[in-house]
């Protein structure tokens, strides 16, 4: 079945490299054939493939494999893995572009995307690794009715997925166009597929495994840019920035905050989605069931966080060095005096100018695999909910073979793929900025609080935690529905009713303030129950003693 | 396993008290440096653009935003050598305690 693919994905890539030689005529493909990139590209596919195939031999049967690699990971496999869950190419090429334009305010972004990390492991890490097997909703179902919370979190799950996916498949479909010169199409479809085999015949093992590479991967790239562009300056950062101030048009300017923060209650709003979202990612929790232990799982994020504190700290690097050594170069621009590609190519411009050939077709393979890495990852977690909490717990009660659930898995991961190349194509020239922005406001206010508080809170009941989530998921979506993002420049209606980007500032107290009140007012005989068997889930979740005991027995 | 004679223990006790002090201090450190930090950029964002000595290009934003970087890694070490240390101690002696 392998081979099958890997034959039907040569063939693509043979046709689209006809393809890409009509499109190269074209006025709209500026980026010709580097033969470096393709050769790259496909020694990563030809490497990922193969450890897809050696993962699915070992074995994908069971759920334990599929969904959380049998367990079986080190804290530091994890933590790369996480980092390359996290990390995705919009990153990589929209900060460094985002410095190129700006100066600093590529500094704020970054450092909101990283916030967030610590506060898993400050919050939930532990207890969520304690007692959860293979989703999120496994801690919330713990001792709350199943049913209904694991339908809120399956959807919840799936509605961050498909919104996720957009944004990412958009981007990489652009990014394919502008790197490889393959038409749109046959990009989203080659990264499609190539998802679709990862999670369908790999599952977790391959997907770890694939963002191990990338994370790897991406992190070398950026050390060795850095180390090239600092050798430019004689190691010294100072003399860095005085060339970038020197020739960047507004001078003095890029050392200091600028336009990207105006109103302070988008800013919190937007800091609230970031610093409590990142906790209520899916395909982020799910990647902590896949280590042993509590131990294990913090040194994940400890893995993980560092990772990505270096790599943002270096996107700073190659952001100012993109302003000192390709700005000024007119190699890089049209005849208009704009970089060619539009600004979100200026790393792989710094690329070409820092080594040549050979560093652009690295980096372009790395921006690819990095592309691949968080897609097959946000299609894992899609799946895994369909499967786990939908069908195996919801729809057939607990009575579904485990050899089943996979099955359906796997049945999943490739409806979600489908899904996600037909949206891609779908929002191909949609604005998509929002987006982002709303799957972290919707993983704040719709997961956040009820992960935190099942574990945290003894009052907490089923009908609240099931209203909680509803309403933070409901007034998140129509507060972006009829934000300026949404309202006015995609739907152009005119002035937003609601002037914020962001809802998360609205959306997760309100969320909180819901599950509180419900709770607290819930009389069923149910909550009774609930309330008294949060001493066994406190004991569990805080020794992790009783952790073999899990809560999905398939019999 | 006897939860009701776990959860009432005092070692038990005092590994939840204290795990939870532990994350609740370094969440709420995280969170307000963050919001500081937003809050600086958004109603004084020139105080970030000053440089920090005379004849440099180099502001105090960088200077922060570097230092911000690093703090979220640095109240991550801190949390993992306290839980790899104390709490995982406090575990073990309530384990063998039970047994």
């Amino acid at each position: 079945m392998i081979r099958c693919l890997l034959l039907a994905f040569m063939a693509t890539c043979f046709l689209t490299n006809g393809a890409a030689a009509d499109a190269l005529t074209g006025p709209t493909s500026r980026q010709s054939l580097n033969p470096v990139a393709i050769a790259m590209f496909l020694s990563f596919v030809a490497v990922s493939l193969g450890i897809t195939f050696w993962a699915a031999r070992r074995g994908t049967r069971t759920a334990s494999d599929f969904y959380a690699a049998g367990g079986g990971l080190s804290g530091f496999q994890n933590g790369l893995a996480i980092a390359g869950d996290y990390t995705s190419a919009a990153t990589f090429l929209g900060v460094t572009a985002l410095i190129y334009t700006s100066g600093y305010d590529g500094m704020i972004y970054a450092i909101g995307f990283l916030v967030g990390f610590p506060m898993i492991l400050f919050l939930i890490a532990e207890p969520l690794r304690n007692l959860g097997r293979y989703t999120f909703a496994d801690v919330v179902a713990f001792r709350l009715s199943e049913v209904p919370v694991r339908i809120i979190a399956g959807v919840n799950t799936l509605v961050i997925v498909l919104f996720y996916l957009i944004a990412q498949m958009v981007g990489a479909g652009k990014l394919i166009e502008l790197i490889f010169g393959l038409p749109y199409y046959a990009a989203i479809g080659v990264v499609g597929l190539l998802m679709m085999a990862y999670v369908a015949f790999g599952g977790m093992l391959a997907t770890t495994w694939v963002q191990i590479i990338k994370a790897v991967l991406l992190l070398s790239g950026s050390v060795l840019m850095s180390i090239l562009i600092l050798s430019h300056f004689g190691f010294n950062l100072e003399a860095l920035f005085s060339r970038a101030v020197e020739l960047h048009p507004k001078g003095q300017a890029i050392m200091a905050p600028g336009g990207l923060v105006r109103d302070p209650v988008s800013a919190i709003s937007l800091g609230t989605a970031l610093i409590f979202g990142t906790a209520g990612l899916p395909h982020i929790l799910m990647r902590f069931f896949t280590v042993g232990d509590a131990r294990q799982a913090r040194l994940s994020v400890l893995v993980a966080t560092g990772f990505i504190t270096v790599f943002y700290t270096l996107l700073f690097v190659l952001g100012f060095g993109a302003i000192a050594l390709v700005s000024g170069d007119p190699a890089f621009k049209d005849a208009a005096g704009n970089l060619i590609g539009g600004t979100n190519m200026v790393a792989l411009h710094l690329a070409d100018q820092l080594g040549g050939s050979l560093l652009l077709g690295f980096i372009s393979a790395v921006a690819f695999a990095t592309i691949l890495a968080v897609v097959s990852g946000l299609t894992l977690a899609g799946a895994s909910a369909a499967s786990h909490d939908l069908y195996a717990r919801v729809i057939r009660r607990g009575q579904a073979s485990e050899r089943e659930e996979v099955l359906v898995s796997k049945g999943a991961a490739v409806a979600i793929s489908l899904a996600a190349m037909g949206l891609g194509i779908l929002f191909e020239n949609q604005n998509i900025a929002f987006m982002v922005g709303l799957v972290f406001a919707i993983a704040a206010s719709a997961n956040f609080p009820i992960i935190f508080l099942s574990i945290a809170w003894r009052g907490l009941t089923t009908r609240g935690a099931v209203m909680g989530s509803l309403a933070g998921l409901i007034l998140a979506l129509v507060l972006v529905a009829l934000s300026p993002g949404v309202w006015t420049a995609t739907f152009k209606l005119g002035p937003a009713p609601f002037p914020y980007d962001n809802p998360a500032l609205f959306s997760l107290p309100l969320a909180f303030f819901t599950t509180w009140l419900v709770s607290r007012f819930d009389r069923s005989k149910e909550a009774v129950g609930v309330r008294f068997a949060f001493d066994a889930q406190h004991v569990a979740a805080q020794t992790g003693f009783d952790r073999p005991r899990a809560p999905a027995i398939h019999h | 396993m006897d939860t009701e004679r776990i959860a009432g223990h005092a070692l038990f006790r005092r590994l939840a008290f204290e795990r939870r002090c532990l994350g609740g201090v370094l969440a709420f450190a995280m969170a307000a440096v963050y919001f500081a930090y937003i809050l600086t950029i958004a109603l004084r964002p020139s105080l970030l653009g000053v440089p920090v000595h005379a004849n440099s290009v180099v502001t105090w934003g960088i200077v922060v935003g570097a230092a911000l970087l690093s703090f979220g890694f640095v109240l991550t070490a801190i949390y993992v050598l306290v839980a790899n240390t104390r709490l995982d101690a406090l575990s073990r002696h309530l384990q063998e305690t039970l047994q």
